[in-house]
Parts: C-alpha cells; structure tokens; sequence
C-alpha cells in the first residue's frame, strides 16, 4: 500500500484497509524499536510541529516518535510567538514551513485548518486536532490500544461514556468502530448523547448501537469501556456545563461487577472521571494507550514521508 | 390567464419555475448581470399552475450549460431550463442537485476554517431528499433552512 506523501486529515478518508495496514506497521515499529532501542527510517528528515493550541501528550508523542525514527524535529507549540500574531494567512505558514521541513503535524483550533493546510502544502499534512472536528491518529492509536490488548476487535462490546455530543475523540473513534463487527453501548448523561447523525450512520453501518445513562446497568456486558473527559472549553452555554458536570466517575466499586477482563481506556487527560484507585487494577489501560501513541505516529510519519521500505 | 409581458428571445437561455422571489438570487448565482452581457429579463411572480407564483429568468445570447445550472438546485430545486435558439426551444432540462456544491455556499459553523481563511468553500451532498450536505473543510452538515440561510 502506497502512503508516500499522503496526507492524515480525518478517518473520513480511511478505508479499513488503510487502518489495518497502519495497525500493523505500527506492531512491526514496536516490536523492532524493543529490539534495537532506536531505529534511523527517517535519519535527515525533518518534521515540523505547528501548535497554535496547546497540547502535551499529542505533540511530545510525534516529537518522541520523530527522534525514535531518527529524524529531526522543528516547531512551535504556540501561535502567540508566531508570525500569525502579525496577521500571516494560515496558507502563508505552511507554504514558509514547507521549505523547512519534509512532514508536518498540525493542530489548530478551527475545524478545517488541516484540510486547508493539506490543499496548500506540498509535503505531507497530519492532522493533530482541528477544533471540535477531527484528531485521527488518537482514533487510530486508540484502536492499536484495544487490539494489542485483546488481539482482536471484531466481536468487542465497547462502551463509549461520558460527553458523546462534543467529544470529537469518541466521535472518530466510533466512526472507525463501525469498520468492525462490535456493538457499542453509548453511555452519557441525557444532555451529552451522542448526534443523532451519527448514531443513525452506526446502524447504517451494521453496527448494534445501545443508548442509555445507566453505566453501572452496562458494566457487566463491556469487554472495553472508553471513558471521556466533560470539556468545560467546548461547551456554549456554562450553565449546561455545570448541570452534568461530574455525572460519572468510574471507581473500584462501580467496576465490582465488571468482566475480569474489562479494559478500561481515556484519551487523557482526566478531570475527576476515572479514581486514581483504578490506576493499580488489571482494568485500567490508559498509559498502555498513552505509550501507543508512539509507534502508531512513527508508522504515520514513517508512511507519509515514504521511508519504511522492508518494514 | 393574463398573456405574459415579457418579450420573447431570439438566443439565449429561459429559466422557468423559479420558486417567487428567488429569480435574483439565481442571476446572482449564475452571474447573469455581467456590464457587458446580452439583455436580462426577470419576471417576479408570475401566475402558476404548479407554483401557484413563479419568477423566469431569460437571458440573451448566452447558453446555460446543465452544470452551470444545477449551481441554482438549492434555491430553485423545481426549475427548468429552456435553451432557445431562434425563438424556439431547441433542449429542455431540470435542474439537479450536484454532487459537490462549490463556492456558493458558506459553511454554517462559525468555527470552520472557511469563514476565516481564504478558501473556496465546498460541500459533498450527502442526500437529497431532504437535501443534506457537508462542509468539505470542517466536515459539520448542513441541511433545510440552514443552507437557504447561508446561500
């Protein structure tokens, strides 16, 4: 499958071939990376790193895996000590960038911005978040997460729970699920359910959806559990915010009736909705997740830059 | 009926059906009212059978393509296109919803990069009927009095 030079915007462009592939070049980089400590695909390749929002666990993840590749990173983590501050076009920024670099990971706070970004560079584009829209290699780091963790995802009951209805991060990822054979229970306070859009497009899809506040009812039946974050930032209206806020809090006794084998996953970071008491239990999996960041973006940048021949 | 006071054309294109009130958003679209372009008609709400009132459209000596004119299917879903030649009717088409709508709509999210940086803004038609589409940078739908609103 030829990746040189493709552009990672949405999962909207994925087929599940595309997944699979990525999956399975992302096992070859871990197992390998284990082997030799540090690997030089990308030895004298150069990737830039544009945040005009703040992040640290996606930016330090492409900038680890970038040095774990061997190549070199360059960058800003934030737009105020940038020419956008004077006004530059976003079209300007990396069409200046793309003479420096030979990648470019992005993340900025309107949605579109990678699209755009992809349109004008010349060099490959990876979307690190766009606003509310879009942040595909968590989708795709997450489904690496579940599938190293059960060797499979075909068969899976998955429970998504928390803010279903501004959370871009279990929108992608159940967009993604819908490519395999799960059943999704979507657990949210009535305010925060999942866009009806989106539910309808899951059954379309085949997949057997279940909606429903009750987590503890579903706990039983999950084999993953995905917990999110209530965003204080992506709500209109503060008042809408308060009344769920800190509607859920997955903690040992909530889990007494779980699956032995229940996984449980957060994008991090986490307010108050998973107890740190979690964090010792088989279930909890969200560093393994954390650390998954890392070989799913060397095999993204590895691809798009068109240097992992033999891999 | 009372007989219709709008001159025949000789060669051009007659847009006829055009939901009332809608005609001069259609020129808009269409760009009809070029400075050096031939004779532009409308006619605003004419008497209709089937729309009850209708606005036409006629212009001289330009020949609409159907692609040109499925531009007009979100705001004028039931018109139909007459290409005259010689004062007569020489092809007739509907209009159709594209699959990709591009440049005459803006996208209805605030937070899309297409209200903000210079694009030229496109959307993927998801379905017809009702008329949905998506915004090709920020992926959010539009449907119903959203897109009419932001045409």
């Amino acid at each position: 499958m030829d990746w040189k030079g493709r552009d990672v915007i949405s999962v909207r462009d994925f087929s599940k071939e595309d997944i699979e592939f990525v999956l399975k070049v992302a096992e070859r980089l871990e197992t390998e990376l284990n082997e030799k400590g540090s690997l030089d695909y990308a030895k004298g390749k150069i990737l830039a790193t544009l945040f005009f929002e703040p992040s640290t666990r996606t930016r330090l993840s492409f900038e680890s895996a970038m040095h774990r590749l061997g190549g070199s990173v360059i960058g800003f983590s934030s737009a105020a000590s940038t020419s956008v501050k004077k006004g530059e076009s976003l079209a300007d920024t990396i069409k200046t960038v793309e003479q420096y670099s030979d990648v470019i990971v992005m993340r900025h706070p309107m949605e579109g911005a990678a699209r755009l970004a992809a349109e004008v560079a010349e060099i490959p584009v990876i979307n690190a978040g766009d606003g509310s829209n879009q942040h595909p290699t968590q989708t795709l780091l997450d489904l690496y997460t579940i599938k190293r963790a059960f060797g499979k995802i075909d068969g899976l009951t998955i429970g998504l729970l928390g803010d279903l209805k501004y959370g871009r991060t279990v929108h992608s990822l159940a967009e993604a699920l819908a490519f395999y054979d799960v059943e999704l229970y979507l657990i949210s306070p009535e305010l925060l359910r999942m866009p009806k859009h989106i539910i309808e497009e899951l059954r379309e899809k085949g997949v057997k959806v279940h909606e429903t506040t009750d987590l503890e009812g579903a706990i039983p039946e999950l084999d993953v559990l995905y917990v999110t974050r209530i965003q204080r930032e992506r709500f209109p209206d503060e008042q809408e915010y308060l009344k769920v806020k800190g509607s859920y809090q997955v903690n040992c006794s909530v889990l007494k009736n779980a699956k032995e084998t229940l996984k449980v996953m957060h994008p991090l970071p986490r307010v108050d909705e998973i107890h740190p008491e979690v964090d010792k239990t088989e279930h909890a999996l969200y560093f393994r997740q954390v650390f998954s960041g890392v070989p799913v973006r060397m095999a993204l940048l590895g691809l798009t830059l068109g240097v992992l021949e033999g891999v | 009926m009372a007989e219709l006071k709008v001159t025949a054309i000789k060669e051009g294109t007659v847009i006829d059906h055009i939901p009332a009130g809608k005609g001069l958003k259609v020129i808009e679209i269409l760009r009809l009212n070029r400075p050096n372009g031939g004779v532009l008609l409308l006619a605003s709400n004419v008497h209709s059978g089937k729309l009850g009132r209708k606005d036409i459209v006629k212009v001289e000596g330009r020949f609409l393509s159907e692609e040109e004119v499925n531009k007009i299917a979100l705001i004028a879903p039931t018109a139909t296109v007459n290409i005259v030649r010689d004062y007569k009717v020489s092809e007739k088409f509907k209009v159709e919803v594209p699959d990709e709508i591009t440049g005459i709509l803006r996208c209805a999210n605030p937070n899309c990069v297409s209200n903000h940086e210079y694009t030229v803004s496109k959307f993927y038609v998801v379905s017809r009927e009702p008329l949905k589409v998506r915004c090709h940078y920020c992926e959010r739908t539009m449907e119903g009095d959203e897109i009419l609103r932001n045409l």
